[in-house]
């Protein structure tokens, strides 16, 4: 192959696809060996591209070369005989089984054609962990694996298929900084053994590091293709949004004297293991308290047992003097506790129901939405409408289903939805995840607003940027304890990485 | 989209399957060398007589309340298949006790409704508290229920509940129910059209009727029809909004087999006046087809009642005519494989249809980006 081949080239590549952003005449070029970043906003049609290439939709135009011939992918397998391999952002393992197991998993070599011969597939797999940083035991069990190690484990899982052609998709999401430093040496090092690398992001320090050519995409279209070297982080996020990168910024404190809500001594055990464990914090009005913490240490239990979803074992919740840790969840909703739940599809909405009901889900027994045993149609529909102008929700209507609206106008709707009930308390649990950053500004804007009018938050995001932004009091949260109170307006994220893995031990809960 | 396409559509969708389930039958039928036209001819020409068509409705009606049991437990994701032995249940208690008071009329019918109900309600609750509490899958206790039922059911008409047998009549049976617990026939509305059959309209079709605007009421307009749609679009949003899923479950199993109660009165009060052996049978299987072909929705299933009822009417002429009746089981599964495939391709079009009009509407709206 030669030198000045392009490993992967893209052109013009389209796929029209109702209601999301499409990719609308892409072109890509990635040369052999190099690290690629491909950066844009959430839903500028990054994932989309990316699934075309693995074979996992079919471009409606434009053509696919791997290494120089034309290819056309009817489905991932196609793609891994031409030497790609992709690791997606949702790890996609099977806890049950071991590291080896998984590895082989689809691809199982044979002997004699019917016995797996893990044998073979152990000796590979040492030479590519070993290959690639600290060897992983075959014989652990994936669920006994650090989210680090899955990670890896993907990685090498593609490479056992013979990959030659990475595509790595926000593969620092989950990552917490130290283990993203390790990523990105482990990427250097393939990249030297000549594998190419395109690394999905929109993580702009991160792809200034690592990427050698970069490319961006915004609203389906190539914006650009740069070098790191010829750009600053914020012309790179300029060409991203297409204007400057809003931020979230701290403004005057709101905090009042007025406890809101009082958490003390809360722990929630499941399979008779505390997964959040002696947790005491106060929100007062106008304040919003940050849960700064690597995702999976305790922050879905907190949230889940101040909504009441699930029983913590101990402790109490204090709202107004009384208290409601044994409440049902009805009760704490009418009692004046919004929720913005983390997944929005899966506990927000009714996906199949009209917007008017949706606006009326978590509100269905308060007026404007009843009356009495009786639904009102006419007023939740006029509440919807205005939810709809005041939180600058784009849909023809109110009567359109929920799927019909794209996920940042289906986040700004919840959102609307909650504030509009004028909570005394919200619940906000990654409350700009997966929206684009007009939307993220807007949901952003919103919880300033109701927050300088008394609302008390309690912000549970995997986002630094808006957990520092928004917050006025900040903890971090580390296997279901609350190790850390920091002041959002002193620390750093390299900082609050540092609690957040345990590299650097807290000062305690200070209350 | 629009309503009216969408309404357009989703009448499409069971037309298509009907036609596509005769053409399937037409080829079993030229299989066995009879020809398809004869006998659908023969079939719509004794299926739209006026016996027929009276017939036809007196089995829709309790076909239709089946199909509501079933559609209140889909309406939330509850698959309750043991109608059928809620409503036998049901029948024979609501019988024994009917004959075993005497009330004026509109009092005794009407504790012959809730005694019905308590039964069937009961039965089915069973199911929903075994669900809520030992996490036993409903489908597979209301069907081990519909054994006991049959069970207990023989067992108490053979013992506790049958009429003492009189000397030369075998008849095994419940006491009959005074006049006072009938309920009485539509014929004399018919008279008023001029209309004269040699059998009896039931009159209980009236509460059918009845039910499914209930039904239509609580499921539409009710806070806890609300919950329960809620319920069963999305269980765990539901629960975050303040549902109960252990109250719902359990109410929502209880109302489903209230309901699947009321099924047999139809020809209880209207023509057995005794719950017998040879009480009818099946309607609680069928009535989840019923559901099935009316979507769940009050309106659909009244009319897939109806279709079931002429179709099962109408193959009787078939023997007549030399060609075995049991074609109609052909045509009914293929109707119902083939209208749960129609209403999905429908769903999934008026949803992309949905999609693109709503980016569609949307496009150039989107504000700039809000910089703060």
């Amino acid at each position: 192959m030669a030198e000045d081949t392009p490993a992967v080239e893209l052109r013009g590549i389209t796929k029209r696809f109702p209601g999301v952003v499409a990719n609308d005449d892409i072109g890509l070029l990635v040369m052999p060996a190099e690290i690629h970043a491909v950066v844009g906003e959430n839903g500028a049609g990054k994932s989309t591209l990316m699934k075309i290439l693995y074979g996992m939709q079919r471009p409606d135009d434009g053509a696919i070369l791997v290494e120089g011939k034309p290819v056309h992918f009817r489905s991932p397998k196609d793609a891994i005989d031409a030497g790609i391999g992709m690791v997606h952002q949702h790890f996609m393992l099977a806890d049950n089984l071991t590291v080896l197991e998984n590895v082989v998993l689809g691809s199982e070599p044979t002997r004699t054609g019917r016995r797996i011969d893990f044998k073979q597939a152990e000796q590979r797999i040492r030479e590519l962990s070993g290959a690639y940083g600290t060897p992983l035991d075959p014989y652990r069990l994936v669920e006994d694996l650090s989210v680090g190690e899955n990670q890896r484990l993907e990685i090498i899982k593609v490479l056992y298929r013979g990959a030659r052609i990475l595509i790595l998709d926000e593969p620092t999401a989950v990552l917490v900084p130290q283990e993203v430093e390790d990523l990105f040496a482990r990427l250097r090092e393939l990249k030297g053994r000549g594998v190419t690398i395109i690394f999905i992001s929109h993580k702009l320090d991160e792809v200034l590091e690592i990427a050698d050519t970069i490319t961006v995409i915004r609203g389906g279209r190539t914006v650009d293709t740069v070098k790191p070297s010829a750009v600053t982080a914020s012309q790179l996020a300029e060409l991203m949004v297409g204007s400057e990168l809003p931020r979230p910024e701290t403004r005057e404190s709101t905090v009042t004297a007025e406890v809101a809500l009082q958490i003390e001594g809360l722990t929630v055990e499941r399979d008779g293991r505390p997964v959040l464990n002696d947790v005491s914090f106060e929100i007062h009005r106008g304040e919003v308290v940050g849960i700064a913490g690597v995702e999976g240490n305790g922050q879905t239990e907190l949230v889940q047992a101040v909504i009441g979803l699930f029983p913590p074992s101990a402790g109490t919740i204090r709202m107004a003097g009384r208290d409601i840790a044994s409440w049902h969840t009805r009760e704490r909703r009418e009692a004046g506790i919004g929720y913005i739940p983390e997944d929005r599809t899966e506990l927000g909405l009714l996906l199949a129901a009209p917007l008017w009901e949706n606006a009326a889900l978590g509100h269905q027994t308060a007026a404007p939405f009843a009356s009495g045993p009786w639904i009102d149609r006419g007023g939740a529909k006029r509440r919807t409408s205005q939810i709809v102008e005041d939180f600058r929700v784009m849909t023809p209507g109110v009567d359109v289903n929920a799927y019909a609206l794209s996920g940042g106008n289906q986040q700004k709707f919840i959102v609307g939805r909650e504030m509009s009930a004028e909570p005394r308390v919200l619940i906000a649990s990654q409350p700009t995840r997966g929206i684009d950053v007009g939307a993220q500004a807007a949901v952003w804007e919103d919880i300033r607003q109701a927050r300088s009018e008394g609302l008390g938050v309690l912000l549970v995001s995997a986002d630094l940027e808006e957990l520092i932004g928004l917050s006025d009091t900040l903890y971090v949260i580390l296997r279901g304890r609350l190790v850390a109170r920091l002041d959002p307006a002193t620390v750093t994220p390299q900082e609050l990485g540092e609690y957040m893995t345990g590299a650097r031990s807290g000062q305690g809960p200070a209350a | 989209m629009n309503r009216s396409l969408r309404l357009v559509l989703g009448f499409l969708a069971p037309v298509a399957a009907l036609v596509f389930a005769l053409l399937i039958s037409s080829l079993a039928l030229i299989l066995i060398d009879k020809p398809p036209l004869d006998a659908f001819q023969s079939m719509w020409s004794y299926g739209i007589q006026t016996n027929s068509l009276v017939s036809m409705v007196n089995r829709a009606g309790p076909l239709y309340l089946a199909g509501l049991a079933v559609g209140i437990g889909f309406k939330m994701n509850l698959f309750n298949i043991g109608v059928e032995g809620q409503y036998r249940l049901a029948a024979l208690i609501a019988a024994s006790v009917a004959a075993a008071v005497s009330l004026p009329a509109p009092l005794h019918i009407l504790l012959i409704i809730l005694v019905a109900m308590a039964v069937g309600g009961t039965w089915a609750g069973i199911a929903g508290v075994l669900k809520v509490t030992r996490g036993v899958h409903e489908v597979i206790s209301t069907i081990m229920l519909n054994f006991i039922a049959t069970g207990l059911g023989a067992y108490l008409l053979a013992t506790f509940l049958r009429e003492p047998p009189r000397p030369n009549d075998l008849i095994i049976s419940t006491p009959d129910i005074p006049a006072s617990g009938r309920f009485p026939s539509l014929n004399p509305v018919l008279g008023w059209f001029g209309i004269e059959t040699p059998g009896d309209l039931f009159g209980f079709i009236i509460v059918s009727l009845f039910v499914g605007f209930l039904f239509y009421v609580i499921v539409s307009r009710t806070r806890f029809g609300f919950d329960l749609r809620a319920s069963g679009l999305n269980p765990q949003a539901a629960r975050a909004s303040g549902v109960n899923p252990n109250r719902m479950i359990v109410t929502t199993m209880f109302l489903s087999g209230a309901i699947a109660g009321l099924i047999g009165l139809t020809d209880l009060l209207g023509f057995f006046n005794a719950y017998t052996l040879d009480f009818p049978t099946g309607l609680g299987f069928t009535g989840i087809a019923v559901a099935l072909l009316g979507r769940n929705h009050p309106v659909g299933i009244l009319l897939g009642a109806l279709l079931i009822a002429f179709i099962e009417r109408s193959a009787q002429i078939l023997d007549l005519e030399g060609i075995p009746k049991e074609i109609i089981t052909i045509i009914q599964g293929v109707i119902i494989l083939s209208v749960v495939i129609a209403y999905e391709v429908v769903r999934r079009l008026i949803e992309a249809q949905e999609v693109r009009a709503a980016a569609e509407a949307t496009k150039g709206r989107e504000p700039e980006v809000v910089t703060t």
